[in-house]
């Protein structure tokens, strides 16, 4: 079972510490595609997290039969049929939501992250630790993307929410900045994502660095960042 | 994990590929398996996708027949700006023809095609017309997709409903601008006339091809 401290070590790594957009920089194809407002964010997140939890708990159970020497094309496997599988079942039981979330599953095939975690994690971890990183790593993410798409949004067309209505087909988009906003083109596009998302991790790393000097601890170590993007 | 001990190199290495491929035969059935199981609910869902962009053109009550089955395979047609091969869904009550349902692009839109669903009535009336597809700049020429109008009492692509060529001249049916009787919002104009041109285009081609279509194939 899972202790209270590993749990917390779980979840703030996921959350905060590794956190894979602005920590690991994991994943940044889907992630610049997608974050033009904030509910487009959520909902790929949604979707990653699903299927990160799913891939990391049959990995974990699954970690114990599968050679060293052949993990990743093993892994790779598992991660691309769940995710179709997961994207039949969605189609077929629950089709309202499939129109929703339905364009974004098929992206998270692109999403490194996914592999990245059942081989960082749960290759070495019992199934309800994977899980919970799983889920974890996906609600970092969540509020990350939230966060870009929100900021993405109103500097590029002055609203927040756009896109609500794809969800509930009864809410319009909020206008916060007044009509005559001339809208900032940039921010929508991926040159603007990527220099948002560098601030962000500016100000992750200003952060952690504020705390590590409150706290008189060394500076955190960077963090190795995969060859993936 | 552990490699184990006693192997021979090439023992080892049919040993992991007997691994592999035990993984291999259990995803893909898994696969497999989830597609067949799927499959029916996915086809269902799509059908009813279809008859949902269908009721929007040509309500449930006017026809009694299974117009998703009820169809017609058609070659690639200049006339409807359709370069692929598609389909034409036939509506019938009591056996009697009642409208055509087609696919149709106008391929000059402001940011290229625009997909349109066209229902032409067997007496030569639009029922009804819907984009189903189009790159139109937001907030400016997409009020040509009743979710993006703002009139919301009567979108814009309404306008075409009950039309007919024995009424509507083809010097009529254009934009205002261009000396027509169709209405648009001033700041896009190239975005109505595409989708104008279009069903006009369509409505010609009905009148010439649609006793034709509904002889043709003998379903029903």
């Amino acid at each position: 079972m899972i202790t209270r401290e590993e749990f917390r070590t779980i979840a703030g790594n996921g959350i905060w510490k590794q956190n894979t957009s602005i920590a690991q920089i994991l994943g940044l194809c889907p992630l610049l595609a997608v974050t033009t407002n904030a509910v487009n964010g959520i909902m790929l997140s949604l979707a990653t997290i699903i299927v990160m939890a799913l891939s990391n708990v049959a990995v974990a159970s699954l970690r114990n039969l599968i050679p060293h020497e052949i993990r990743i094309p093993v892994f790779i496997l598992i991660v691309a049929a769940l995710v179709t599988v997961i994207d039949l079942l969605f189609n077929a039981n629950l089709h309202e939501l499939y129109l929703v979330l339905g364009i974004f599953i098929p992206l998270i095939v692109t999403n490194c992250i996914v592999l990245a975690r059942v081989e960082a994690f749960a290759a070495k971890n019992p199934p309800l630790q994977s899980t919970f990183d799983g889920v974890f790593m996906g609600v970092g993410m969540l509020w990350t993307l939230a966060l870009l798409g929100a900021m993405r949004e109103l500097l590029g067309n002055g609203t927040v929410l756009g896109g609500i209505d794809m969800v509930f087909p009864n809410m319009q988009p909020i206008q916060l900045l007044p009509e005559s906003y001339p809208g900032f083109l940039l921010a929508l596009l991926p040159p603007g994502a990527f220099i948002l998302l560098g601030c962000m991790i500016a100000w992750k790393n200003w952060m952690d660095a504020k705390a590590a000097e409150r706290a008189r601890l060394k500076p955190p170590a960077p963090v190795a960042s995969a060859g993936c993007h | 994990m552990s490699a184990a001990k006693g192997f021979t190199a090439s023992g080892m290495a049919v040993r992991t590929a007997a691994i592999l491929f035990i993984f291999v035969i259990i995803f893909t059935g898994l696969l497999s398996g989830a597609y067949l199981w799927t499959k029916p609910a996915i086809e269902a869902s799509a059908a009813e996708e279809k008859m949902k962009l269908v009721d929007e053109v040509l309500p449930r009550t006017e026809y009694d027949n299974d117009l998703l089955t009820d169809t017609v395979a058609l070659q690639a047609t200049p006339e409807l700006g359709l370069a692929d091969p598609s389909t034409v869904y036939r509506a019938r009550k009591a056996g009697q023809p009642v409208a055509l349902i087609v696919e149709s692009v106008a391929p000059d839109g402001y940011a290229g095609k625009i997909r349109l669903i066209i229902a032409l009535r067997a007496n030569g009336e639009v029922g009804g017309v819907r984009v189903t597809q189009h790159k139109e700049t937001p907030g400016l020429g997409d009020y040509i997709e009743v979710k993006k109008d703002k009139n919301k009492a009567r979108p814009w692509i309404t306008q075409f409903i009950g039309m007919s060529l024995a009424q509507v001249t083809d010097k009529e049916w254009k934009v205002r601008k261009d000396g027509g009787k169709i209405d648009y919002y001033a700041g896009a104009t190239i975005t109505p006339r595409a989708v104008t041109k279009a069903v006009l285009k369509a409505a010609h081609w009905a009148e010439a091809n649609r006793d034709r279509l509904f002889a043709e194939g003998g379903a029903q």
